[in-house]
């Protein structure tokens, strides 16, 4: 696949998690899990609060809008953030994106 | 904040076996197909010897309960079991990530989309060959080729997550570019070109599974451009055989620390061949706790971590990253479970092995395949 991350994943697009790829909460680790076909991966609490909002209806614009308000951080380091998770989620065959 | 704890608290946490990752449950040993390269034993568990379902379910919330986060439904062919259905919504329920591992033969329409009801979280599909010709060869099962493509799609119909298992050897690693290549046709996300590995059955036919060392060469190089070409399409999971590379696999992440594997008969082991290693005792979900099992049995316990391990294993800096390889290898070819895996170039017997493996595959027919007579 070529193109930027910002070709990519642009503001209008909505990214969803596919069938097949969740989160849940590891009680016996104490930590949110992002389950795949042979695949756990722990989340740290940004990546776990980043999936939380990707919900399959907000665009990634949304996503951003929303973190940045909750953390009181600056939209372009919050974007940077969200985006290099999701990209490398799109390469993990994890994410979808409907543009 | 923590709480503070006592000093012998501590101690105990330190001791304290984290909990395994993943589960395979070999739900039977019956199996409509003949692979040569097939793994399982040579002794095969009888169906009146297998864990009912509810015998099964009570495995499955142990495994939930004890932080399992995937569950492998496998075989033999696991839809040979009436109950897998019902196996899967309990699974679910108890929060586990559920995988059908299948050939495809025994899934019909109406019962993949029962799974899919069921909240099945991703298949994977076996695939021995590229055409019918050479699969049903491969198989040793007529019409299993059609039936798989069937399958496939209504896996896609379904909109459930699909791998492409492909076990790759002499016969058909030359076709590697075409396998990824029905894989993407097939609308899989993922593929796995794995070399067989030569366990259980597939001891019999070694001298017709090894390839050639040009073969894998040629292999890898497809596998590193495809994968490049198709990066946000298809994932491509590459295993490469054994005696080609310098260090060996860190098999199953390691013994007792990432899985657990249930035999049909309720046996747990720490890997799907560890019954190939004589002395030690398999314990049973019949007559003990899971977490018993995977925390305190003493063979759980026999290779875990490293301090069991002898020269070179003990002083090399590797020993964290592949724990000393294979123990069933080592059982097998070094007749010591705690040797060396044969595969690592710090084992005396590599030479051996190699020069006998290599020799082997660069005969010019490939043998004829001995097929198991269930
Ligand atoms: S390897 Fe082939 S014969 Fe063996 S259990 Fe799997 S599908 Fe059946
Ligand atoms: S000597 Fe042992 S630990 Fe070191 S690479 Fe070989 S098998 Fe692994």
């Amino acid at each position: 696949m070529t193109g930027t991350p910002e070709d990519r994943l642009p503001e209008t697009a909505t990214p969803r998690l596919p069938r097949g790829v969740r989160v849940r909460f590891d009680e016996a680790r104490n930590t949110h899990m992002l389950l795949a076909p042979e695949r756990a991966v722990r989340m740290d609490p940004i990546a776990a609060a980043i999936l939380a909002e990707t919900n399959g209806a907000r665009t990634f614009g949304e996503i951003v809008d929303l973190l940045a308000a909750k953390y009181a951080a600056p939209r372009d380091q919050i974007a940077g953030d969200v985006r290099r998770l999701l990209v490398d989620l799109m390469d993990k065959r994890m994410l979808e994106v409907s543009p | 904040m923590n709480a503070p704890v006592v000093a012998e608290e501590v101690q105990k946490a330190a001791r304290r076996v984290p909990p395994p990752m993943a589960m395979l449950a070999e739900l039977t040993h019956r199996c409509p197909l003949k692979c040569p390269y097939c793994s399982n034993p040579l002794e095969l568990v009888k169906r009146n010897e297998e864990l009912s379902t509810e015998e099964w379910a009570s495995v499955l919330k142990q495994a939930a309960a004890m932080g399992v986060l995937h569950v492998h439904f496998s075989g033999g062919e696991p839809a040979a079991r009436r109950d897998l259905e019902e196996l899967v919504s309990i699974a679910r329920e108890a929060g586990l990530y559920t995988n059908l591992i299948t050939s495809g033969v025994g899934l019909t329409e109406a019962r993949v989309k029962d799974l899919s009801a069921r909240g099945l979280d991703h298949v994977q599909l076996s695939l021995q060959g590229t055409d019918s010709e050479m699969a049903d060869l491969i198989g040793g099962y007529r019409g299993g080729f059609e039936h798989k493509m069937k399958v496939a799609a209504w896996i896609k119909a379904e909109g459930l997550p699909l791998t492409v298992n492909a076990v790759m050897h002499r016969r058909n690693l030359h076709k590697t570019r075409e396998t990824i290549a029905l894989a993407v046709t097939l609308g899989a996300r993922r593929i796995e070109i794995a070399n067989t590995q030569i366990h259980g059955w597939a001891v019999k036919n070694r001298a017709a599974l090894v390839p050639t060392r040009a073969m894998v060469d040629e292999c890898t190089r497809v596998v590193m451009e495809e994968r490049e070409r198709l990066k946000g399409l298809l994932v491509i999971d590459y295993v490469p055989p054994d005696h080609h590379s310098i260090y060996p696999k860190a098999c199953m992440g390691g013994w007792g620390r990432v899985g657990i594997n249930i035999e049909p008969n309720g046996k747990v082991l720490p890997c799907h061949a560890a019954a190939t290693i004589p002395h030690l005792t398999f314990e049973t979900v019949r007559d003990k706790p899971l977490a018993w099992i995977w925390n305190e049995s003493s063979s759980f316990n026999a290779y875990r971590g490293t301090d069991w391990m002898p020269e070179p294993c003990r002083s090399c800096e590797r020993k964290e990253a592949d724990f000393g390889g294979c123990r069933c290898q080592a059982m097998a070819y070094a007749g010591d479970a705690s040797a060396t895996d044969p595969m690592c170039h710090k084992s005396p017997f590599r030479e051996t092995i190699r020069t006998l493996v290599e020799a082997e595959s660069e005969t010019g027919e490939i043998p004829g395949y001995e097929y198991r007579i269930m």
